[in-house]
């Protein structure tokens, strides 16, 4: 097949598994794709994590404690589809704690309170979902399968999230005070994390039919979900600009892409902390999987 | 507070603290699959701790959360060996081992107990520690000829007798006090019975 | 799942079939890396099973499965195919030799 029939039969809803022949260009812009998920999985885990650790009731310990092992477990499964793809899952983590490879821009900033915890898994994980469904029907299908399952755990994250913020609202004012001021600091990230309004059919990975929505649709099917749900609430969203308008778009003041361009690169503020707990834990336990594993790196 | 009562909370507060301390390898665990198979344990460990809360708390007129969070330090009735933080997983699975070991007696025994319903919930959360000793004797059994692996084991064992024997539960560590802070520091941040 | 492009693992794979629920047929599910057949155990059963959505697995070793992708047919089977069975215009013709032909026949 050549690459135009390749372009073709993936824009027809083909699927392609890993010993098909793909095109270059298809299978390295896939690894990267892929690699940048698997890696925000992991990287997402440590501003969740502390939080296990102060949770104020036991059945939000073990629910927090699922959540934060199903993205865990998120990572496992994309870095075995990018390690049949060609890269192994040492390289990849050498990647990631070098800043070779990126991770999502949410996964960069502080939690700062247990008003966090609720934002993340209930807005944070929102904006999430939205792109993962994009991948359902990619046409790379070992990735199109793994995203089911993880879709299917992300649906009890967001359970989760609506709960503790719900608990929250119904609460002292302290506590509604904790999410407002969450929402007031997560805004803008949220506001980026779906990228620039690149256009669909100038995006390669739409292009390819790795994903099968563009960003500014993503963005606005999180808005028409969410804002709603915001506002239901009695919080406010910190964007003067945020409305509907009569066409069903919503309108906003423009994201930050220079803070988004810059967080990614490795330069937000808890980008580097992040990174040197990965890398110490990393070379803490480098002995046991030299023990454990056969051909350990 | 009554011998039964007290012998429950023992427990409980072994499970709780264990369950948190190893909860703390969630997302830096040496490996991936077994950062998710071993927060399956911490998991398993706190809703223990849960459910033995739940039967000492309808004793005493209270609920699980406040006996798990809401007393001060000293009044725990934890063995320190599951106080102590051991992130290196040498000495991890050294207490893990050594604990599934004490546990393994400790259930049987409960498993007698008078009380039906203390002996159900031993068989109950019996059933599910056979998962949690098949899992540390599996490292055992690959770490065995690791030396820091042995002089872990060693270093730890005294420590273990605790867990068997309540008269050797005479105080805490130092440690503990710093879990505690940061384990009720959210639930202190409101005033008592306020909901989460 | 053995062809070319795929890196070397540092471990072991073993694939992990689920059943979904008892009666359905096992599908694959996915992968784990594992240093032995205890650790694959293990971990299938906690990626595959930890909420309680498979009534059971199959855990077998990667280098276990052979694949077979390429079916040949050059003298074009069709008996083995619904195409080759063409039965609507002989199903006219006998209907209107029996005078049983349904309105739209005609």
């Amino acid at each position: 097949m050549s690459e135009q029939e390749f372009l073709e039969y993936v824009q027809s809803d083909g699927q392609v598994e890993a010993t098909d022949e793909l095109p270059d260009d298809y299978r390295a812009k896939l690894i990267k794709f892929i690699e940048m998920h698997g890696n925000s999985e992991l990287m997402g885990v440590l501003p969740e994590r502390e939080w296990i650790l102060r949770a104020p009731t036991l059945q939000r310990k073990l629910a927090l404690t699922a959540k934060v092992q199903d993205e865990v477990g998120h990572s496992q499964l994309i870095y075995r589809v990018v390690e049949d793809l060609g890269k192994p899952r040492e390289q990849c983590l050498d990647d990631l704690i070098s800043g070779k490879s990126k991770f999502h821009n949410v996964f960069h900033y502080p939690t700062k309170t247990w008003g966090d915890v609720g934002v993340i898994a209930w807005l944070v994980d929102a904006a999430a979902i939205i792109s993962q469904k994009a991948l359902l029907k990619c046409s790379y299908a070992p990735y199109a399968r793994i995203m089911k399952k993880i879709c299917w755990e992300e649906s009890f994250h967001i359970l989760h999230g609506r709960d503790v913020i719900l608990t929250l609202m119904n609460g002292t004012d302290d506590q509604r005070e904790l999410v407002q001021e969450a929402v007031n600091r997560w805004w803008g990230p949220l506001m980026q994390f779906h990228g620039n309004p690149i256009a669909k059919e100038e995006d390669p990975m739409y292009i390819w039919r790795i994903k099968s929505q563009g960003n500014e649709e993503a963005r606005q099917q999180f808005l028409d979900g969410y804002v709603p749900q915001i506002w239901e609430l009695g919080l406010t969203v910190p964007d003067p600009k945020l409305r509907k308008s009569d066409d069903g778009v919503w309108e906003y003041s423009e994201p930050d892409w220079d803070e988004l361009k810059s967080v990614v690169t490795g330069h937000g503020p808890k980008s580097q902390d992040r990174l040197d707990l990965r890398r110490a834990a990393r070379e803490n336990s480098a002995w046991v999987r030299q023990v454990v594993l056969p051909q350990a790196a | 507070m009554n011998e039964q009562v007290r012998q429950l909370l023992e427990i409980a507060d072994d499970e709780l603290i264990l369950g948190w301390r190893d909860s703390e390898w969630t997302g830096i665990a040496p490996l991936l699959e077994e950062d998710v198979a071993f927060s399956s344990i911490a998991q398993n460990e706190i809703g223990h701790a849960r459910a033995l809360y739940e039967l000492a708390a309808r004793e005493l007129g209270t609920t699980a959360d406040e006996l798990a969070f809401d007393r001060s330090p000293e009044e725990y009735l934890c063995a320190p060996i599951v106080e102590l933080r051991l992130m290196d997983w040498e000495r991890t699975i050294a207490r893990h081992y050594l604990y599934e070991e004490a546990d393994a007696v400790r259930l049987e025994r409960l498993k007698q107990s008078d009380d039906p319903e203390i002996a159900g919930l031993a068989a109950k959360i019996d059933r599910e520690e056979a998962y949690h000793r098949i899992h540390a004797q599996m490292w055992f059994d690959r770490l065995q000829a690791e030396p820091r692996f042995t002089a872990a084991l060693e270093d730890l064992r005294p420590q273990a007798a605790a867990l068997l024997d309540s008269s050797q539960r005479n105080g805490h560590t130092p440690e503990l006090t710093t879990l505690w802070e940061e384990m009720t520091v959210v639930r202190r941040s409101q005033p008592a019975g306020t909901k989460w | 799942m053995g062809a070319a492009g795929r890196a070397t693992p540092s471990s072991l794979i073993y694939e992990v079939f689920r059943q979904e629920r008892k009666g359905q047929p096992f599908q694959h599910a996915g992968s784990v890396e594992a240093a032995d057949d205890h650790f694959a155990d293990v971990y299938a059963r906690e990626q595959y099973g930890r909420r309680g959505e498979s009534s059971g697995l199959w855990i077998v070793p990667r280098s276990a499965v052979t694949e077979i992708h390429d079916f040949v047919d050059e003298l074009n089977r069709n008996y083995h195919r619904v195409d080759g069975y063409p039965l609507k215009e002989k199903l006219k013709e006998a209907r209107e030799r029996a005078g049983t032909a349904a309105p739209r026949d005609r």
